[in-house]
């Protein structure tokens, strides 16, 4: 039994299906990543992940208990983070108060009226919200507006924000999407240290092969709404199956 | 210091020292002379700046903070007037258990209209809020008229029912609210030379409640709490997905600044006892609109600064009349002073509204963050000589 088992799933918009049965197992301590070309549906199974999208039928079961039909809030409460495509972080707040709201969300849940105590008083929380800054290399910078961050830092943050939670699954929709290469190469280290440091389990959603082929376990290729096959990442290489759903897409 | 910053403790300390020291500097210039109508220092104008204060430091914790734009805002104002009115008539003339039911009345009005308005964002929910308030305005003028009076208002009678004290006073009039005995219109006139100050009751009760309510919004603003309004200002789809629920938060600012308008609903009748639904209307909500706007909205002082700058451009600027602007000019040509009058009397007057549109107009293009961004600029340039590292804008102006 995986962290995440998802089982049957069906989505349609209109007349497009876009997920026909989609079957996948996320095993704990394993980064997995579905990958596939445009249109295959990785991000409408994400937004199922999350509770965005409820879909028409099919089971999603996160640690024993299922998501279908929790709002996003209640899924990141059950312990499943995400880091967006572009970074949504809190643009007008500082670097550190962007830290410290996933630190009271961990703790105090999903809503509490603490309106009378300061925040300079929550030693406990800032201890923690230092800790992480100071993890991605971002201490000195923690009296920044973040809108001002480079696209590296904001990054950097999201990940920062989402590990703090202490998530059992962070799910990355395309990390490296519209990276320079440099600025890739440190997302990968850093997605490698926080898989070894903290052993968080990982589902990634990505294009770059190079990406995929550095940090994944397991890859599950989908192709037009459907998984076409699930394997180490040595086996899809060179899989007649995946090759084909690629170069199709490179005919049209 | 009381759970404050250093930096926010002062700004406290001034507003305190600029509330009780009001009728001195309000009133600059001396009795009689020509510029004593730009005295703002009598009571009825004083109590009015603290009153709208207040109703704008509530306004601006859940628009300042959260972005969430109520357009309804003057129904809770009125809700609490009319049930301060109620304890006058009933209850008694103490202005406490009045103050207390118009904040408790406007804060389950709020829960309520707020609870269903805010399942929208947006102009949705200003336009939701909108149409509350206007139906309130609508029911308080004609279907609940025997609850508030209708058109006429809700007034104090000679025959009301008042439990604790005697409905009439024994020269036969209608009593007036009062602190424990000490009545809200007593004032003590202080004469120095040829200046006159006025320390008003009434004015210092309601001075005592603005101090509490920005005493208030400074640790929410400082709070948890108020770090995640801004949070859902800034990026609801993160606040989402790091699970914490945008709905209760928005609806606690919003039943929180009900209570500053029901607060401040309370304290206009308790200076005279009477409240009519024209409290209610949308002209009343877009004015606190302006005022936290004008002020600077997301700020601390902001708010205050907008509504006293309203209140007196309302008070003052329309009391100049032709007259006085011919005085003024006197020492010109005949022709020319005519028609320096004729161009300038537009703008005063009933014309007031024009200055304060331009005024509003200026703010909004030049200065977004309000007054206090006007300010930091104008303190910028002094600090700037002295040291290079100026701090470039600490607060982000909202929107």
């Amino acid at each position: 039994m995986g962290l995440l088992e998802v089982k049957g799933i069906n989505k349609r918009f209109g007349g497009l299906q876009a997920l026909g049965d989609v079957n996948l197992s996320i095993q704990e301590n394993t980064t997995h990543a579905i990958i596939g070309p445009n249109g295959a549906g990785k991000s409408t199974l994400l937004n199922v992940l999350v509770g965005k999208l409820i879909p028409d039928s099919g089971s999603v079961m996160f640690d024993g208990q299922s998501v279908l039909g929790r709002k996003p809030h209640e899924i990141n409460q059950m312990g499943i983070s995400r880091v967006f495509q572009t970074p949504e972080i809190f643009s007008d707040l500082t670097v550190f108060e962007n830290v410290m709201i996933p630190c009271f969300a961990k703790r105090d849940g999903s809503f509490r009226m603490h309106a009378i105590e300061s925040v300079f008083s929550e030693k406990g929380i800032q201890e923690q919200a230092e800790a992480i800054l100071s993890d991605v290399n971002m201490l000195e910078k923690r009296h920044m507006i973040t809108s001002s961050l480079s696209r590296g830092d904001k990054r950097r943050l999201e990940m920062a924000m989402c590990l703090v939670q202490d998530p059992k699954l962070l799910l990355l929709d395309e990390p490296t999407a519209g990276m320079a290469r440099a600025d890739t190469e440190n997302t990968i280290n850093l997605l490698k240290e926080i898989r070894e440091q903290r052993g968080i389990t990982m589902a990634i959603i990505e294009h770059d092969m190079n990406v995929v082929f550095s940090l994944a376990e397991r890859i599950t290729v989908l192709a037009q709404g459907m998984p076409l096959v699930e394997d180490t990442p040595d086996n899809i290489k060179g899989h007649p199956k995946v090759r084909e759903a690629y170069l199709g897409e490179a005919q049209v | 210091m009381l759970g404050l910053e250093k930096k926010d403790f002062r700004l406290l300390l001034i507003v305190i020292g600029l509330t009780m020291l009001a009728p001195l500097i309000l009133n600059p210039f001396p009795e009689g002379s020509e510029m004593a109508q730009f005295n703002a220092g009598y009571p009825d104008l004083m109590q009015r700046f603290v009153i709208f204060g207040i109703f704008a430091i509530g306004f601006n914790i859940l628009f300042g903070l959260t972005g969430y734009l109520s357009f309804g805002h003057a129904a809770f104002l009125g809700a609490g007037s009319y049930g301060a009115v109620w304890m006058f008539k009933l209850l008694s003339m103490n202005v406490l258990p009045a103050i207390a039911i118009s904040v408790i009345i406007a804060g389950l009005f709020s829960l309520l209209i707020g609870y269903i308005s805010l399942r929208r964002s947006g102009i949705y929910f200003s336009i939701l809020t909108l149409a509350f308030a206007q139906m309130s305005f609508a029911l308080a003028y004609s279907v609940l008229t025997p609850i508030t009076g209708g058109e006429t208002g809700l007034q104090l009678a000679l025959d009301d029912p008042r439990i604790f004290g005697a409905s009439q006073t024994a020269t036969g009039n209608i009593p007036v609210p009062a602190l424990f005995g000490l009545e809200m219109r007593s004032s003590f006139e202080l004469e120095l030379g040829s200046w006159l100050f006025t320390f008003n009751t009434g004015y210092y009760l309601a001075a005592v409640f603005l101090i509490f309510a920005f005493y208030m919004s400074i640790r929410i603003f400082r709070s948890p709490f108020g770090m995640m309004l801004r949070a859902i200002k800034s990026n609801q789809t993160r606040m989402s997905y790091t699970g914490l629920n945008a709905r209760p938060y928005t609806l606690a600012a919003f039943v929180i600044s009900g209570m500053y308008a029901g607060l401040a609903g309370g304290l206009m009748a308790s200076m005279d006892p009477l409240a009519g639904a024209e409290r209610m209307q949308w002209t009343a909500s877009g004015e606190v609109v302006l005022m936290t706007i004008l002020g600077g909205a997301g700020t601390l002082i902001g708010p205050v600064l907008g509504a006293g700058m309203i209140k007196y451009f309302e008070n003052i600027f329309s009391k100049i009349n032709e007259t006085i602007l011919h005085s003024w000019f006197s020492f010109l040509p005949d022709g020319l002073e005519d028609f320096v009058v004729a161009m300038i009397y537009p703008f005063i007057g009933k014309g007031w509204h024009l200055t304060l549109g331009i005024v509003f107009m200026l703010v909004v293009i030049f200065l977004p963050g309000g007054l206090v961004q006007g300010g930091q600029k104008i303190a910028a340039l002094f600090t700037r000589k002295k040291s290079e590292d100026v701090k470039p804008n600490a607060t982000e102006p909202a929107e």
